[in-house]
């Protein structure tokens, strides 16, 4: 399966798609991801939220459903154990070994070395959360824990991924498309300062139980436990219910103080992507429903399929960016940091 | 648009109609058209608590709730979690053609209430598959479902 390196051609550009739910993992493989991102129905991975997510009769029919077709599946188990239920991690990795999927995305090196201990033969990727920025990181999990691949926090600039690129053998995974933390991600704790429960410990930024929407005659309000956070008038789109994206009063102004509200969208940089040698794009959004995987994954695969087909002649088609508008936080999608000029 | 055909009256009449025997209708329909595909999910999360929908464009709403032996009407008043789009967008929800996310930012969807209650709904209803939920209805209405969808699809969504 994943380990012999000889026989396996070294993947480029491979979309990988998210899904929180057998319908999503369908919808993403019917329109053409190369691979699928998951996780259990639990806090072992950073997209717990209420009915999301996969049992193990759920994650057995996904596992048939894409590798019958060709396609890999990849099990998130990215938020860092907690010393009384250290069990229910060990658990999940023996899991995804039994049923097979293609690889675990881990973020915490004590589960690595578990998995490398019990499962030698199971690929093992870095999460973003992980939050390894720098080729030497990256060169530490590999010598201790053979990671295979590593996917890159947003926070780099596409020369500084490029330097990684070019002094490791690890595959590098880019986020392309969704939405876009603040740039401390891995370590970012604003959603426990406002409600106690943040991805790394609880697998969720501002979980439902916290959060509340209420029309007023000011506008619609978002709190998070309470906390005022944005209030929106009936023409501004919305955003996600997270404190790095409410609007603060600073100094007499009211403004977006820590980002605004909006998705990533890498599609303008592929001819550069393709050319680096970056092996998977990956897709936000594993707490959507299945019409947004399909539409995302439909114009992804479609624009990977032209950078490949025709590097220098690549251009992004009105119709792609019209569909991504859509589906964006605050229907506004940015570059990021991929673009940014200072270092 | 989806409903150019509705006699322009009928949006008034229907907000005249007294809210119970909406509720009443619309969980009577559930339970006929959808309930022996979704009675295998684990609703137990749901048990006790009420839901309301209002859509918006022709002023009405319905309450209900759900148990073991199905759906059944409830006061608007007392729900939850109430849901408030267009008529088009639930359908369009309804059909897995937009994403709640998608129209949530696009402020053609409300969600207020008991945050958690609506995410629990939305992803138990995302976890069954379209093919799935419409297997137990007529082969007539399956089909009009489905060039109904394959319609809306095609169509550019306005934002």
């Amino acid at each position: 399966m994943s380990g012999s390196l000889l026989s396996e051609a070294k993947p480029l550009l491979e979309l990988i798609c998210p899904a929180g739910s057998l319908p999503a993992l369908k919808a993403a493989v019917d329109q053409g991801a190369d691979g699928v991102y998951l996780g259990l129905k639990d806090n072992t991975n950073a997209r717990n939220f209420a009915g999301l997510n996969f049992d193990a009769k759920a994650l057995a029919e996904g596992i048939r459903y894409a590798q019958t077709r060709g396609r890999k599946v990849l099990m998130a188990l990215n938020t860092y154990p907690q010393p009384q239920t250290l069990q229910r991690w060990h658990a999940a990795v023996d899991t995804a070994a039994e049923l097979g999927v293609n690889a675990i995305i881990l973020a915490d090196p004590g589960l690595m070395a578990y998995a490398r201990k019990v499962h030698p033969e199971l690929r093992l990727h870095l999460s973003v959360q992980g939050s390894a920025t720098s080729y030497e990181a990256i060169a530490f999990y590999r010598e201790r824990f053979a990671i295979q691949r590593a996917v890159l926090p947003r926070v780099l600039s596409l020369a500084q991924v490029e330097n990684v690129i070019r002094n490791t053998p690890v595959e590098i995974e880019l986020f392309g498309f969704g939405g876009l933390c603040v740039m401390v991600e891995g370590r970012c704790l604003l959603s426990s300062y406002a409600c106690g429960d943040s991805p790394n410990t609880f697998g969720a930024c501002s979980p439902g139980h916290a959060v509340r929407w209420q029309q007023t005659p000011e506008g619609m309000e978002t709190r998070l436990n309470g906390i005022l956070i944005d209030r929106y008038a009936d023409h501004e789109k919305a955003g996600y219910p997270t404190l790095c994206k409410g609007r603060f009063a600073v100094q007499g102004e009211t403004y977006y103080a820590l980002e605004e509200p909006t998705s990533l969208n890498s599609m303008a940089m592929l001819p550069e992507m393709l050319k680096m040698g970056i092996a998977a794009i990956k897709i936000e959004g594993r707490q959507r429903s299945p019409a947004y995987v399909a539409q995302v994954t439909q114009v992804w695969r479609a624009a990977i399929d032209a950078v490949k087909r025709n590097a220098e002649a690549f251009q992004i088609q009105p119709n792609w960016t019209a569909q991504l508008t859509k589906v964006s936080e605050g229907s506004m999608h940015t570059l990021g940091a991929y673009n940014r000029p200072w270092k | 648009m989806l409903l150019p055909t509705l006699p322009a009256a009928l949006p008034r009449l229907i907000a005249r109609l007294p809210m119970a025997p909406v509720s009443f209708a619309l969980s009577l329909g559930l339970n006929r058209v959808a309930w022996r595909s979704l009675q295998d999910l684990d609703w137990t999360p749901l048990y006790g608590r009420s839901f309301a929908i209002r859509i918006l464009d022709l002023g009405f709403s319905a309450g209900f709730r759900v148990g073991p032996a199905g759906f059944a009407a409830a006061r608007v008043a007392d729900a939850a979690v109430t849901f408030s789009a267009s008529a088009e967008d639930f359908v369009r929800l309804a059909l897995r053609l937009e994403d709640p996310d998608t129209l949530f930012f696009n402020r053609r969807l409300r969600i207020e209430g008991d945050t958690d209650l609506g995410l629990t709904a939305k992803n138990l209803l995302d976890g069954v598959e379209l093919e799935t939920l419409t297997a137990q209805l007529p082969a007539p209405v399956r089909m009009a479902l489905n060039q109904l969808r394959q319609r809306l699809a095609g169509q550019v969504s306005p934002i």
